[in-house]
């Protein structure tokens, strides 16, 4: 028996192991290592906070996820040894492999922030890219009755870069529904030099910022969370008051990655751009949130290169060259408040443009424009996910991106793409 | 190259890669009020090296590692926004989200 062993049952993990359970003759064990029991639909976290999504509808037995024919070793990866091809697993024997597939994404680390994980803990100082931050968010929010909302992105990379700005359209929207908004300032700080980074979405989308009066504290680097003073102070000693704390703590790979040779400073694993193989190790391949990429850490994206990885995986195993395939393509939706979303749809090279998906000059979702179609098709992708996507039904939106229908001319008045 | 001759985007980072030397790092940086040492070049060696192997611009977590520079000391040898004059200074580009 030869074996395939997938670190990783998320998103990437779980649908690589059903794309090449689908390819490989029984010969081969597809084998899928997580300790976690259950798998959770991580975009649903958005929503949780405002009472918009449940627990039940977004998580699930992770038994239920995985096919048969898929096994599941629910255990905790301690080190990877590539020269023996084994991985080291916490009180339990290694598994040996004859390719390796690392699908560990990442780790939200509080704990990297001096006085993030204070007295103001889940008190006043949240998260909501874990399941207990969200669910602590949620009746933090029912309590709060304004003041300073503060949502405060540390560093990149972060999973779902546009979350946070999703985040702080959505507030807006619920703290107006509640009728607390005129007694909220709402504020967003960002490590970067603006809410919005590229040419046409800085000249398109900064109405939104305005509309809503959200404030922005741009080249914020959050050094301290100070939770005595409520205040979040940066290296460069600019202080940021705060009633409400809403942070995305710094993001980094697996603990088991780091200082290793497969691995970058945040722990990442070194990956080549278009072939996704591992660039400091053979036979190792690398998916999802857990690569170096420069493309997006998005659910779309980990869907996209499991359509693209499966065949060099399968090209790997016939001793075959690997294709330079994986374009960076990303597709996501952007919640904006008031049953409103915008798609946006870009690689490596193109920055997110005007048109329509996914069929040129139809859509029926426009791009880089709201619409209340893209807010019902965002809300009714859990469905798609539960059903086609972990499962790895064919779902007929290319791996790769399509210049077609896509308004180019946009771009080149802002002289980026 | 000349400053007056190096092409820049609209936010003022370099525009071809290729035009970049160390020569003209010094000229930039002078044109930020900074005048490189030894310390500077450790993080603008670092920033450069992460960014052609990863393809993208670092944030300064990453470079800091890189450069054993602690990020507080970055912010002493790059004042004013040490992620935008490093990437302006080191000729890569702006440190960008997806939108």
């Amino acid at each position: 028996m030869k074996t395939i062993l997938i670190l990783g049952a998320g998103t990437a993990g779980t649908a690589i192991a059903h794309k090449l359970r689908r390819r490989l003759s029984r010969e081969w064990d597809v084998a899928v290592v997580d300790p976690s029991s259950t798998h959770l639909y991580q975009p649903g976290l958005l929503f949780l906070p405002f009472g918009d999504e449940t627990e039940e509808r977004i998580v699930r037995e992770r038994g239920s996820t995985l096919g048969s024919g898929i096994t599941w070793h629910q255990a905790s990866v301690t080190a990877i040894d590539t020269e023996r091809r084994r991985v080291e697993l916490a009180g339990e024997e290694p598994l040996s492999y004859d390719f390796l597939i690392i699908a560990s994404g990442t780790e939200v680390r509080p704990d990297m922030i001096d006085g993030m994980l204070g007295d103001g803990w889940r008190k006043s100082v949240f998260d909501f890219y874990t399941l207990e931050g969200a669910r602590a968010l949620q009746e933090a929010l029912a309590n709060f009755e304004g003041g300073r909302l503060v949502i405060n992105i540390v560093e990149m990379p972060i999973k779902c870069p546009v979350a946070p700005l999703e985040f702080a359209f959505l507030a807006d929207a619920y703290l107006t529904k509640r009728g607390i908004r005129d007694k909220t300032e709402l504020v967003y700080a960002t490590p970067l030099d603006g809410a919005f980074t590229k040419p046409l979405a800085s000249r398109t989308l900064g109405y939104l910022l305005e509309d809503k009066g959200i404030q922005v504290e741009t080249e914020f680097m959050a050094g301290e969370v100070d939770s005595e003073k409520n205040v979040i102070r940066s290296y460069d000693e600019r202080e940021v008051p705060y009633d409400l704390l809403v942070t995305i703590p710094p993001h980094t790979g697996a603990r088991f990655l780091e200082d290793t040779d497969l691995s970058d400073e945040l722990a990442f694993v070194q990956t080549d751009h278009h072939t996704l193989a591992a660039k400091n190790a053979e036979r190792v391949f690398c998916i999802g949130d857990a690569t170096d990429l420069p493309s997006s850490k998005a659910g779309s994206v980990a869907h996209f290169q499991a359509d693209l990885m499966t065949e060099n995986v399968l090209r790997a195993i016939e001793d075959k060259e690997l294709e330079p395939t994986f374009d960076g393509h990303s597709n996501c939706f952007v919640e904006t408040g008031h049953g409103k979303a915008m798609l946006i749809d870009f690689n490596y090279e193109t920055e997110p443009l005007p048109g329509q998906f996914p069929i040129p000059g139809i859509g029926p979702l426009p791009l880089l424009k709201e619409c209340r179609r893209n807010h019902w098709a965002k809300r009714l992708f859990r469905l798609v996910y539960w059903h086609g996507l972990l499962p790895a039904r064919p779902i007929p939106i290319s791996p790769t991106m399509s210049l077609a229908g896509k308004q180019l001319s946009a771009a080149a008045e802002t002289g980026g793409a | 190259m000349s400053l007056e001759a190096v092409q820049t985007d609209a936010e003022g980072y370099l525009a071809n890669r290729d035009d970049w030397s160390q020569e003209l790092a010094m000229k930039l940086a002078k044109e930020f009020n900074v005048e490189l040492g030894d310390e500077h070049w450790k993080v603008l060696n670092a920033a450069r090296a992460i960014e052609t192997e990863s393809g993208s611009s670092p944030g300064l977590r990453k470079i800091s590692k890189r450069a054993d520079t602690p990020i507080k000391a970055i912010y002493t040898l790059f004042p004013d926004g040490p992620a935008k004059l490093i990437a302006k200074i080191a000729g890569i580009p702006k440190p960008k989200s997806c939108l």
